[in-house]
């Protein structure tokens, strides 16, 4: 087997039994890249040099003999609006597109100091705002799968990159599910970690009471590897917890016996894929003959969530968005005065998806509506955690699909934002919530992967690796490889 | 119709941004479709509910006012449009 086909885990193994070089294994996911990124267009900018730097790095450091992490040498890709210090980080947005970050955020720093390799930059929704990729203001990024379809979003990039063999992992970030559903839509493992785990210090902001950074792998195991990296309290983030991280791979456990499921009803919405229902269902059934305990159960603020995600994420994109006026960095066009070139910076360097945002999030700020929309939604936000609060008295994690379909094609929904805001249906209710779910894959609709979202407590992510684990290693979906189109 | 052009032109005021008329017709019919479908948030009673800006419980997170190493003049300006005598220039605010 190609070597970009293995995970970080299996990968790690055969470096620090010299089967391989960093450098060779660096090389082979470089060539991937230079293979089939022509059609995927993952990347947004690539960073081959300095990753081969890297991989040289761990080889010298494995040749005399040191101990290296788990993603030493092993080279991953990250979202690019995740601030890297000396390398562009256009966050897909013209405005953007020559930014040159004078620092790092705090996830980057963790990885250069495990020796992870970074591969580059890559492709998301503008601002992370989308569901598709398409929202890109440079490219659209393909799925592996069919490269007709889209990746899913805002995190596109990132879970294409690991579906077609051109990182080995990735860091994407989730603000309404843009982790759990591009993983979902690519046949990866996507995880949103509780809101405050992992410190958003360089994340550039679109809604940052729901933003959250998190790991995109082919497998759960890997994906615990990098939440061991990335989590914990950091002092330039004041949103992160603090408090201790566990070892997440000993909840790398093959066992479920006593775990109680929770099926909230609600979130099997009119539209839904038959055979998406149909693989979760199956699912389910599988963990009750695993030894799981199931009951289903009714959130009922579940139908209200979407709305309110639409009016609170926006409010919030409408205040950290201001701050690209073309005065401290970005794109600038010059204009008759200081405000004239305010509105003409603005309105030619962002796109459309973000220039909604930011007007629907202005409307519900300003005076005479605030109350009936952005106010009203914050209560809304309340009743959608207590549904939480009240279904984890009674069940330890929620299993809900992550996608009401799989993916779907480019261009289809595109002059219809209404349209592409309920693919996030069963995702978003999970951000306002600020509680921890991963995506697996768990079947195959004509020939697209379909994702089972888990959901659990706030710094539940224990529990629900070791739920993901046990379906995953009682199945082979993980296994199989996008296509690219191949027969 | 729960907003108008006229709205919308208001609020792009607000965003500092500037539409085309067939832009502000888009944007209006979109946003018109959006606030509809936000209307459902109208069929709960939340009279007596707390809002919820946040998740954590979280107050005022403070730190010691003590001068820690942060970026130097130069890193910080190295991405500014304009800049001169180690400032951000802008154009001119103030007649005269």
């Amino acid at each position: 087997m190609e070597l970009f086909k293995h995970t970080a885990s299996q990968l790690h193994e055969k470096l620090v039994a010299k089967e391989i070089s960093a450098v060779e294994l660096t090389k082979a996911v470089l060539g991937r890249v230079d293979a089939v990124d022509k059609d995927v267009q993952a990347y947004i900018t690539r960073t081959s040099e300095t990753a081969l730097a890297q991989a040289q790095a761990v080889d010298s450091k494995i040749q005399r003999g040191e101990k290296v992490s788990v993603l030493a040498g092993i080279p991953g890709a990250l979202k690019d609006n995740i601030c890297t210090k000396g390398i562009k980080t256009t966050c897909a947005s013209k405005i953007l597109a020559t930014f040159v970050p004078p620092y790092d955020a705090t996830v980057a720093e963790k990885l250069a100091a495990e020796d992870a390799v970074i591969l580059g930059k890559a492709n998301m929704d503008e601002f992370a705002m989308g569901g598709s990729t398409e929202n890109s203001g440079f490219f659209p990024t393909h799925n592996p799968w069919n490269l007709e379809t889209v990746p899913g979003g805002s995190s596109g990039g990132s879970a294409a990159a690991v579906a077609a063999g051109e990182a080995i992992w990735a860091l994407g970030s989730d603000t309404g599910g843009s982790i759990r559903q591009p993983a979902a839509y690519c046949g990866v493992v996507g995880l949103k970690p509780t809101y405050g785990r992992v410190s958003r210090y360089g994340l550039v902001a679109y809604a940052s009471s729901l933003d959250q950074i998190g790991p995109i792998t082919r497998d759960v195991t890997d994906s615990a590897h990098v939440m061991n990296i990335i989590s914990g309290y950091d002092a330039k983030d004041s949103t992160s917890i603090n408090t201790g991280v566990p070892d997440y791979t000993k909840s790398l456990v093959n066992n479920i016996k006593g775990l109680k499921i929770g099926l909230p009803k609600e979130y099997f919405v009119a539209g839904m894929d038959a055979e998406v229902e149909r693989a979760i269902n199956k699912a389910i059934e599988q963990l009750v003959a695993l030894g799981a305990e199931y009951k289903e159960i009714s959130m009922p603020h579940t139908e209200y969530a979407l709305s309110a995600y639409y009016m609170i994420a926006p409010a919030e994109a409408s205040s950290n968005l201001a701050r690209y006026d073309g005065v401290s960095f970005g794109h600038r066009v010059e204009g008759n005065d200081i405000i004239d070139m305010y509105k003409k910076t603005r309105s030619e360097a962002f796109g459309a998806e973000v220039k909604r945002r930011i007007m629907l999030g202005t409307y519900a700020l300003s005076s005479g509506y605030y109350d009936a929309y952005y106010l009203k939604a914050l209560k809304v936000r309340t009743l959608v955690k207590q549904d939480f609060d009240k279904a984890f008295e009674q069940v330890d994690v929620l299993i809900t699909p992550t996608a009401p379909t799989t993916a779907f094609k480019l261009g289809e929904k595109t002059n219809d934002p209404l349209a592409m805001y309920l693919q996030d249906v069963c995702t978003i209710p999970v951000n306002l919530s600020g509680v921890p779910a991963i995506s697996i894959p768990c079947g195959f609709a004509a020939g697209m992967p379909i994702g089972m979202q888990i959901i659990g407590k706030p710094l539940g992510e224990e529990t629900i690796i070791r739920a993901a684990y046990t379906f995953e290693q009682n199945n082979d979906y993980h296994k199989g490889f996008a296509t690219l189109g191949e027969v | 119709m729960k907003i108008t052009c006229k709205d919308v032109a208001n609020v792009a005021l607000l965003s500092r941004l500037e539409f085309s008329e067939s832009e502000l017709e888009t944007f209006t019919g979109q946003m018109d479709a959006i606030l509809e479908y936000a209307d459902v948030l109208n069929k709960l009673n939340v009279d007596n509910v707390q809002p919820t800006a946040h998740v954590l419980p979280l107050k005022n997170v403070m730190r010691a006012d003590e001068a820690k190493p942060s970026l130097s003049r130069e890193l910080a300006l190295s991405n500014a449009p304009e800049q001169e005598d180690g400032y951000f220039k802008v154009p001119k605010i103030m007649e005269g």
